[in-house]
């Protein structure tokens, strides 16, 4: 029924083709889409410490992650934030405004959003702390253990073990 | 006792899917008739077994016996009743014996109706199923055991995440899993008629309801989780391109293309050997997820504990079940008989075309969630894709798709005319467009994105109903014979139109999330803060008491103009087992519209941070979701289905069951 051409319009082959043709355009416009996306959209992850090697510049959206340093946490009127984030190697300044996760306490592992300001002082527009408070958030737990201070994850997954 | 009985059963379950694989298959290539009935019969008994695991277990949790490890772990003899039962599943030992308990379900449910299904491919399929079956069986009896005891037994337990106890606990799991787990029947099915060599219209006929079922689940699902994030985690975001929640995008947008080019495979004998493949993806995809989620590959509420043993465990069955029904397919799709090719401009090609935009759609969401994780292990490079990746892939591939999809529905099948379809829509089209405009204009200073958004969404419904009205409309207008001949329709045809409006009530939804506002500010008693239209006003802030937290409630007035709307409660909760701190949003709903209430800090001088949104026709996201799930539910009412393939059973070779 469908294998016989039809008495009028396109032979088999040409259908066949229509459907390559048609595959191919919507395919090649995702594979643009993609390749335009990867460039533009995509978030680096950095610890401080990386901040100065890298030599990330004002500007460039990138996530941060370390420990909120103790006794660094200032708050001020309009929901103002300003903390010090660490890998316990190097030390950034970040300030945020807005409402800080429930999980979000100094010594705690957080993650940051944002970009750095010219003074060198990271503007967060989000800040991420786990949902769980036996879990560091990995990528701060491995930026941690390169600078050979952390030992807890393994002690972390034993907890959520036991 | 009862625990140990369960962990036997758990046992005694996996030896009889082992049974239940290697009978069946064989009775299958030997066509005898008495082997291929052990596949029924085994499959209720696994069936009947890990029920009783599940039972023991929840008996565990509901007595709090602090004997077993699991319990003790994820539970608290002060825990409400409701959230004993929902914590079952609340941790990942737990999580994954519902996993089994609902694939033996389906296998249950394949095993009782025999009377729809050619014995031979049931058998087949039943093996294939319980092949996964016993794969995660073993998964959980070596490394993920729910029964292991604790000596001594401790007094008490270490209580459930605060954030999941929570209703959402209760409901999201098991709706989610329905559906993820639901299209290993379609992707059994799949294999079985690539053992078998042999596909038809009837093995589409066949597989759709199971399909239909797990799409509408699963839609369920997303749009449960989707809105207990929305008011549980306190930011008032209801999608987060999560890779989490992409784990489970994946399978549906799979699935919906599975849903579609099944319809195809039925009514034109067409598309066979691309929906065989698109099974064994939709179920591979699920698979993926259940990795992703379950190996500890991401941190996030869902993966309960990382233990690389279990996470290599789960990437073993996921390498043997993909590699290997991607093996039989190479192997065996080239034999099986191929279908028609069809004119483009017609529904069929267009059906073809969705499914090209979803398979397109899903590939970007595939690429954005394994990318990072890819790069991350061959370069040690951390990156995180986001939503401006995704809007900037998935969703211009998608709009295209709604764009046409009321013109596909509107084509006939066979042989389409574009021009008489794209006539029968100037109404639907110019009306939405009206629609568009008039918002427009009422909003010229706000986002753009909205009234284009709200007018694609209102052309997807019109466009729906529209169908539902050509079809049933005669000339003089005489309405009872419209009516009779509008309820004459098949009941897929609404389950279709309702869908596809559900489809359009969520881009409302979404659409008009442009126009939400978001206030922070420092409250005392007494203190406003506006809100878009209305104006929040704190009136106290109080400390309360229960069994196993305690918390500070923040209540507020919401107001519009001056008059009192209604009021609204957000706590700041400590879980004491825990230790550990939640938000509890309030929010207060009018209409469609909510208004979300979050309270932060609170601050040594007695301010509270707050923090309002207001999201206008944000319900209508979830609403959307659950229309689509109807539309689903309705077709599957539809007498077609219903019937099942008796008939046409005789063109099997052996049909050992009476086929009627």
């Amino acid at each position: 029924m469908t294998g016989k051409p039809p008495a009028r319009g396109l032979s088999r082959k040409q259908r066949r083709l229509s459907v390559i043709v048609a595959a191919g355009c919507v395919l090649a416009a995702a594979l643009g889409l993609v390749l335009y996306a990867m460039n533009d959209t995509i978030l680096f992850f950095n610890a401080p410490t990386d901040v100065q090697t890298k030599n990330v510049r004002p500007g460039t959206r990138f996530r941060l992650g370390g420990l909120v340093k103790e006794g660094s946490v200032v708050r001020s009127d309009g929901q103002q934030v300003a903390f010090e984030v660490t890998d316990t190697k190097s030390v950034i300044r970040v300030q945020y405004r807005g409402l800080l996760p429930d999980l979000f306490r100094e010594g705690q592992g957080i993650v940051a959003e944002g970009a750095l300001d010219p003074s060198g002082v990271f503007r967060a527009d989000s800040v991420l702390a786990k949902h769980d408070e036996t879990y560091m958030p990995r990528e701060v737990a491995d930026a941690l253990r390169r600078q050979g201070h952390w030992q807890g994850e393994g002690k972390a997954s034993q907890q959520a073990e036991q | 006792m009862l625990v140990e009985a369960g962990h036997f059963a758990l046992a005694l379950a996996l030896g009889l899917s082992l049974i239940q694989v290697v009978v069946p298959l064989w009775g299958a290539r030997a066509n005898d008739p008495v082997l291929m009935a052990v596949a029924p019969t085994t499959a209720l008994a696994v069936f009947a077994c890990i029920g009783f695991a599940f039972f023991a277990l929840t008996m565990a949790y509901v007595t709090s016996d602090f004997s077993v490890l699991n319990v003790v772990e994820n539970s608290h003899s002060t825990k409400p009743l409701i959230y004993k039962i929902a914590g079952v599943w609340g941790n990942h030992e737990g999580s994954m014996l519902l996993w089994v308990l609902i694939l033996s379900l389906f296998g249950g449910i394949v095993a009782l109706s025999r009377d729809s299904i050619p014995a031979r491919l049931q058998a087949n399929t039943l093996a294939v199923q319980a092949a996964i079956t016993l794969a995660f069986l073993a998964f959980i009896l070596t490394t993920s055991n729910p029964f292991d005891r604790v000596i001594p037994a401790p007094a008490d337990g270490q209580d459930l995440n605060p954030l999941l106890q929570d209703l959402g606990l209760a409901i999201h799991p098991p709706l989610l899993y329905v559906g993820y787990v639901g299209f290993s029947i379609a992707f059994a099915f799949a294999c079985a008629a690539l053992i078998d060599g042999r596909i038809d219209a009837v093995w589409a006929r066949i597989v759709r309801p199971w399909t239909l079922i797990a799409w509408a689940f699963l839609t369920l699902g997303i749009a449960m989780g989707s809105y207990w994030a929305y008011y549980e985690l306190g930011w008032g975001g209801w999608w987060f391109w999560d890779p989490v929640e992409n784990a489970s995008l994946m399978p549906w947008l799979a699935g919906t293309a599975l849903v579609h080019s099944t319809v195809v495979m039925e009514k034109r004998d067409s598309l066979k050997i691309w929906t065989i493949l698109l099974a064994i993806l939709t179920f591979s995809l699920s698979l993926l997820g259940t990795f992703l989620v379950r190996s500890g590959v991401l941190t996030s509420v869902h993966s309960f504990a990382v233990d690389p043993e279990r996470g290599s465990f789960i990437l073993g069955i996921l390498v043997v079940f993909i590699g290997g029904s991607l093996a039989l397919f190479a192997w065996r799709a080239p034999m099986l008989q191929q279908g028609g090719v069809f004119a483009p401009i017609s529904r069929e090609g267009a059906l073809v075309l969705n499914n090209l935009f979803l398979a397109t759609g899903c590939a970007t969401v595939f690429i954005g969630t394994l990318y990072p994780l890819a790069l991350e292990v061959m370069t040690g490079e951390k990156i995180s894709v986001g939503e401006p990746f995704f809007n900037l892939t998935f969703v211009p591939l998608i709009i295209p798709l709604l764009l046409l999809l009321p013109l596909g529905q509107t084509l006939a099948w066979k042989r389409g005319n574009l021009l008489g379809a794209a006539q029968r829509l100037y109404a639907a089209f110019g009306l939405s467009l009206l629609v568009m405009i008039v918002i427009f204009a009422f909003t010229h200073q706000g986002p753009v994105a909205a009234p284009l958004g709200i007018g694609l969404g209102v052309f997807l419904i019109l466009g729906s109903l529209n169908d539902i009205v050509t079809r049933s409309w005669v000339k003089g207008g005489d309405w009872s014979l419209i009516r009779r001949k509008a309820f004459g329709l098949p009941r897929s045809s609404w389950g279709a139109a309702i869908a596809h409006a559900g489809v359009g009530l969520t881009v409302i939804g979404i659409a008009a999330t442009a126009w939400d506002v978001e206030s922070l500010g420092t409250m005392r008693p007494g203190d406003r803060l506006a809100v878009g239209p209305y104006e929040a006003r704190l009136e106290t802030i109080v400390p309360r008491r229960s069994a196993n937290y305690r918390e500070d409630v923040a209540t507020l007035t919401i107001l519009s103009g001056g008059r009192e709307l209604g009021s609204v409660e957000t706590m700041k909760r400590l879980y004491i087992t825990r230790g550990m701190p939640t938000t509890e949003a309030g929010i207060l709903t009018r209409g469609l519209s909510q208004v979300y209430v979050s309270l932060g800090e609170i601050q040594p001088n007695g301010a509270l941070g707050m923090r309002l949104y207001y999201k206008p026709l944000v319900l209508l996201i979830w609403l959307g979701a659950v229309v689509m799930a109807a539309g689903g539910g309705l077709s599957l009412t539809d007498r077609r289905l219903r019937v099942g393939a008796a008939a046409k059973a005789r063109r099997l070779p052996v049909s050992p069951l009476p086929a009627e």
